[in-house]
């Protein structure tokens, strides 16, 4: 298996269910041992493996006839995994929606038996596309029409004069995007375009998705799964499937309720944003993490929200409403299961069409796409109804609303300095709209909990923001704001881990005072000569703003020899602004330092990327 | 060598520093912490200035994973307290800008600023340099501030004591170039020869308390200090001023403790001789090398100069000191003091000019609901034509006001709300607290911010004898550091935990007798119990004008002060 990398990792299955003469107590617990903690690449591998001594084998029949009589029974799906026609689901995914699918859809093609691997695109060997023959596309885009991040490696492949012919290839592309930007779904049409022109054969139409993507692709994941079991004839019976029983560790889907152990305002007072440090109870086998993970925390809404969305509808919110099989009063459905502080396009879309108002109908005008973007950000589901009233009935606003999403946030502690506890820095979301205050949903609902409260959270795992391997490499880590918690669990990793590299934190804010998150730490690391360098910009605390951009270009000299020397580059946080203003620091100082001309500098920064040395994680 | 090993740390920090420089330049520059490091933050004293972090925040900020709110006091050399409207509206400036809308006038007659943060800590000494004053040495193991009484009713008399506490000072200043190089840009020296003659490259052993006096009151408390001059007048030959004779010399005085260490002590001055005003700089240097050289520099807590001669005995110290005259003293004359207090309220002084003394408790000058004396001051400074006085007892003279002016300035003390003097009671009008909390890093309880409430309660009970208008000293400190001069008073409490006193009693009124511990460890309720007899006794068995303190002792209800 030439693959690893952004896999699910997978749950061990139950060794209750497996047959019970076919290992004895002591093997039994040794292949526990053997299988506990290994992602999907590895199982697969050991399976294979395992297939490959079963081969070996049973044509002589040198095991006993009891084992060779019941390993016979299980043969096939040896064969057929070395052997068989394979799935590949690819995902270029910016937020882990596109990868959630995908695992979805291997997971739904393996319980039927048919080989499938899910891979980012990052991950996936261009060289192998090829010999592909059935490939399954799930493409994020991302911002201005742009690929995610580490999906512009692929994109500038598949582009390129290097890029095969395809004219064995099945394909079908899944395409997720934000109507309210102007390029909506650009990735997804660009590659289902790009597979066609090479000669690829199209199994169905791209499906377009926005931001309420569940229903749109669970259509799309329905027909995949058809179409991959008639072009690859699958077998009827998985034996995979019979023995995986349902994850210890928590999922999106079934999350653990943790409990909160401690929440402690991290900002000072006079700060004009509050942080805060909250701390989970994780035991290891329902919330395994790495640090570079994100927490998803499913929220409830917050209480008034709800009150003022009946109100203003004339609804009552202890009626039960009955939805997709699931029966709730509408107070259930809009605090736990609909999004009701964040709007979207395809809801303003359909309220435009109740409330028949010429100034909202405008609004949904190309022209006004700007407008709209700003309406987005700022209003919540109230504001909406109150501006422009219609009718609703609660049956008909369940079924309009888009389902609720868990919020992410990057996990700022190690499981090596911690145990098993998970810590998260959560920024409060407060501003006044139309001078009535308004809260972040999450951010109000984490912030409202005590110490002993249970929240619902899983691990949403980020391969690609890792501590380096090597421990003697040295990291650069640009963390402005709440954008610097997964650099704590950076530092608490490699020290717990005793690595020789050095550490360099660029941190940015507003005051020294008031929200250097984290500083008596740092500081304490600094004194300990676990964190070598620390380098700080307070915006507001001068005349002239100071950002870390601008301590990059400072210490411009230092950081290119620190990368030259084959140092790891981090960023995290704020992807509107503060990431394209930190690449355009690192280019100018490649450019500067490195004796680049700007594109050569770009370049260089590109190559870092690829070599996975220049890691981003932002929202 | 192993004298070496056990001097204190500050001492080390000073040897190492080139001059009071060691890394404060670049430590200004740190944008990680609002902080210096330890070592610096010893030799930033000597510049003026004293870290400190708001106390009332530590905990909080702990768990917020912040390090101390630090901010810096900055205080100023001010000898005799004297400065002119037009540094007063500098200095006001600076306060709105830099430093919490706020003023204090400091027991030793400077100006001191609260909350300025690190990165503005350069531009703030800039700024109070600007204005012709400086901070060199008002704190520090040097000679400080030097303290003239601030008495303008002899405008003549003051005009000479306060233009000999000024030649004090500037003589004993640092000659370091240190001070320049980093708060004002100063060209980096680079030459070979900058020394420090009268203090070599290790200052003093601790600080070093200077006092000009002019008898009969005792406004600067003369024998708290290490050094003292009680100017002595000439037997009038004829004219009705006075001439200045010279000055009766006192060494010796200082009031710090450390409570639970009985090796440490307030100790009065000794009067050691007299000389004449021309001999005064000559005298203080020979002092002040003495104790430079005999100072213990291994226990700062026995490293005044009061510790130097009751080490080696007064005879010997006078007489190192004589030795380095190489001419003995004169003996001493006789003065008499009678007061400590302020003369609060109008005066007219022998140039005919007005003087206006405003009552300004614990120094504090801010804008306050009801009380918006930083504005009121600085609109009377915007029209006065005189100079300012800080007293030693934290209040301020509006001074040689023209005949013209009164009623304006009078106009303005009364919209301001600055006319306390005129309804406080004595003892609200005397008594003095230091800074403590949360700002003093050595503050174990409060005092500034305690006084009013304390100031209320024991007028209640001094209202039930019928003594709501007797005179009496109250002073309160938050440590046993004595920058209240507390055992001189009274009644004076020393904070010893948040909201605990020891309790001192039977001060005079004059300066000349210390208090005794009457009882340690008082929450209010108990140090009120304590007081509540002894004031229904004062009321019944007083003698004519006497004084509580006087009356304490005489009915033995405190013991005499005594000490080694």
């Amino acid at each position: 298996m030439g693959f690893g990398g952004n896999l699910q990792r997978m749950s061990l299955p139950s060794l209750a269910n497996a047959p019970a003469m076919l290992l004895d107590q002591p093997r039994h617990q040794l292949l526990e041992r053997l299988t506990e903690g290994l992602d999907a690449a590895a199982l697969n591998w050991l399976s294979g493996y395992a297939a490959g001594l079963a081969a070996q084998l049973s044509p002589h029949g040198g095991a006993s006839t009891a084992t060779s009589t019941t390993s016979t029974t299980f043969a096939p799906t040896a064969e057929r995994v070395e052997h068989a026609q394979r799935a590949t689901i690819l995902f270029a995914s910016q937020t882990g929606n596109g990868r959630r699918l995908a695992e979805r859809l291997a997971r739904n093609l393996e319980s039927q038996g048919i080989a499938a691997r899910a891979v980012a695109t990052a991950d996936y060997a261009t060289r192998e596309l090829a010999q592909e023959r059935l490939l399954y596309v799930i493409a994020s885009t991302h911002g201005d029409g742009d690929p995610p991040d580490d999906a512009r490696a692929f994109n500038d492949y598949l582009f390129s004069r290097r890029a095969p012919r395809l004219d064995r290839l099945s394909f079908s592309v899944l395409a997720l995007g934000d109507s309210s930007y102007p390029k909506f779904c650009e990735i997804g049409r660009r590659f289902d375009a790009q597979f066609a022109a090479l000669g690829g054969r199209r199994l169905g139409a791209c499906v377009e998705c926005d931001v309420d993507y569940e229903k749109a692709a669970a259509a799309w994941l329905q027909t995949a799964a058809e179409s991959a079991r008639s072009e690859l004839h699958a077998p009827r019976l998985a034996i995979v499937t019979t023995l995986r029983t349902p994850s210890a560790l928590a999922t999106r889907e079934q999350p653990f309720e943790a409990e909160l152990l401690v929440a402690q305002q991290v900002t000072a007072r006079g700060a004009e944003k509050r942080v805060t440090h909250l701390e989970l109870a994780a035991p290891a086998q329902r919330l395994n993490y790495e640090p570079g993970d994100a927490v998803g925390i499913w929220h409830d809404n917050p209480p008034e929200c709800v009150a003022r969305v009946a109100q203003l509808l004339n609804l009552n919110l202890d009626e039960r409403i009955g939805f997709e099989g699931r029966e709730r009063t509408l107070g259930q459905w809009l605090t736990r299961e609909r999004e009701i502080t964040r709007l979207i396009r395809p809801f303003v879309a359909t309220q435009a069409l109740r409330a028949q108002n010429a100034e909202l109908n405008a609004l949904l005008l190309a022209e006004n796409a700007a407008a709209l973007r700003a309406v987005l950000k700022d209003w919540q589901l109230a504001d909406l109804l109150k501006r422009y009233p219609s009718h609703w009935t609660a049956d008909a606003l369940v079924a309009a609303l888009p389902v609720l999403t868990p919020r992410l946030y990057s996990i700022a502690s190690s499981r090596r300095e911690v145990g098993d506890e998970l810590h998260l820095t959560v920024a409060a979301i407060d501003y006044r709209f139309s001078d009535e205050p308004r809260y972040g949903a999450a951010s109000r609902y984490l912030n409202a909990l005590v110490p002993g409260s249970l929240l619902r959270a899983y691990i949403e795992p980020n391969q690609r923001f890792r501590v380096p391997s090597d421990d003697q490499r040295n990291v650069i880590m640009i963390g402005p704001g709440t954008g610097v918690a997964p650099f704590r669990g950076f530092v608490q990793e490699r020290v717990a881990r005793g690595a020789s590299g050095q550490n360099w934190l660029f941190f940015g804010g507003r005051h020294l005072q008031s929200d250097f998150l984290y500083q008596a730490e740092w500081l304490d690391a600094q004194r300990r000569g676990q964190l070598q360098r620390l380098d700080v910009a307070f915006s507001r605390d001068q005349q002239q703003k100071i950002y870390v951009q601008d301590r990059l270009r400072e210490h411009g000299a230092d950081v290119y020899r620190w990368l030259a020397d084959g140092a790891y580059l981090y960023v995290c946080g704020d992807a509107a602004r503060m990431a394209p203003d930190v690449h355009a620091a690192l280019r100018d100082v490649v450019a500067t330092h490195g004796d680049r001309s700007p594109e050569a500098a770009e370049a260089y920064l590109a190559e870092l990327a690829t070599e996975r040395r220049y890691l981003r994680d932002v929202y | 060598m192993s004298a070496d090993l056990q001097l204190t740390p500050v001492e080390h920090a000073k040897a190492a520093s080139n001059l009071l420089r060691g890394t404060i330049a670049p430590g200004l520059l740190l944008p990680t912490t609002g902080a210096l490091t330890e070592s610096d933050t010893h030799l930033l004293k000597f510049h003026g200035s004293y870290q400190q972090d708001d106390r009332d925040l530590r905990e909080e900020r702990r768990l917020q994973k912040l390090e101390p709110a630090y901010s810096f006091m900055i205080r100023t050399r001010l000898p005799g307290g004297v400065c002119t409207p037009q540094q007063w509206l500098a200095l006001d400036a600076i306060a709105q800008r830099y430093a919490n809308n706020s003023l204090r006038l400091t027991t030793r007659q400077a100006f001191q600023f609260h909350g300025v943060v690190k990165r503005e800590l350069k531009t703030t000494m800039a700024a109070i340099n600007a204005s012709l004053i400086d901070t060199i040495a008002a704190c520090g193991d040097v000679n400080r501030n030097v303290l003239a009484s601030a008495n303008p009713v002899q405008s003549a008399l003051h005009a000479q004591v306060y233009h000999w506490a000024r030649k004090l000072s500037e003589h004993l200043l640092p000659k370091t170039r240190a001070y320049h190089e980093i708060w004002l840009d100063g060209a980096r020296y680079t030459g070979t020869d900058e020394a420090e003659p009268i203090y070599g490259p290790t200052y003093l052993p601790r600080k070093f308390k200077a006092a000009v006096v002019v008898p009969p009151e005792n406004d600067v408390d003369v024998f708290a200090h290490d050094l003292g001059f009680i100017a002595i007048l000439s037997a009038s030959s004829g004219s009705s001023t006075p001439q200045l004779a010279g000055f009766n010399v006192s060494i010796g005085g200082g009031l710090g403790v450390t409570h639970g260490e009985a090796a440490t002590y307030p100790r009065l001055a000794d009067v050691i001789g007299f000389i004449t005003p021309d001999r005064l700089l000559q005298v203080a240097e020979a002092v002040v090398t003495t104790q430079r050289d005999l100072g213990d520099r291994t226990n700062r807590k026995h490293a005044r100069l009061k510790y130097t001669i009751d080490t080696h005995g007064l005879p010997a110290v006078v007489a190192e000191i004589t030795r380095r005259l190489g001419q003995p003293l004169d003996a001493a004359r006789p003065f008499q003091f009678t007061s400590t207090g302020d003369r609060f309220g109008w005066t007219r002084g022998h140039d005919g000019r007005e003087h206006l003394t405003l009552r300004i408790p614990s120094g504090r000058i801010s804008d306050r609901p009801a009380a918006p004396w930083l504005t009121g001051l600085r609109e009377i400074a915007k029209i006065h034509q005189g100079d300012f006085r800080l007293t030693p007892n934290q209040n301020l003279i509006i001074a040689g006001i023209d005949a013209a002016q009164r009623t304006a300035i009078e106009t303005l003390v009364e919209r301001y709300a600055l006319d306390l003097h005129r309804h406080a009671t004595p003892m609200r009008l005397d008594s003095l607290a230091c800074v403590a909390l949360p700002t003093c890093p050595l503050a174990m309880a409060e005092a500034e911010r305690y006084l009013p409430t304390l100031m209320d309660r024991i007028e209640e009970r001094l209202g039930k004898y019928g003594l709501r208008d007797a005179p009496l000293l109250v002073r309160i400190t938050g440590c046993p550091n004595g920058c209240a001069r507390p055992y001189l008073a009274e009644i004076a409490l020393i904070g010893k935990a948040p909201g605990r006193y020891n309790l001192h009693l039977g001060g005079d009124a004059a300066g000349r007798r210390l208090n005794v511990l009457a009882a340690e460890n008082l929450d209010e309720p108990a140090l009120l119990a304590v007081l509540d007899p002894m004031f229904s006794a004062y009321s019944t068995e007083r003698l004519n004008n006497e004084r509580f303190g006087d009356f304490l002792l005489r009915t033995e209800r405190v013991k005499t002060a005594s000490h080694d």
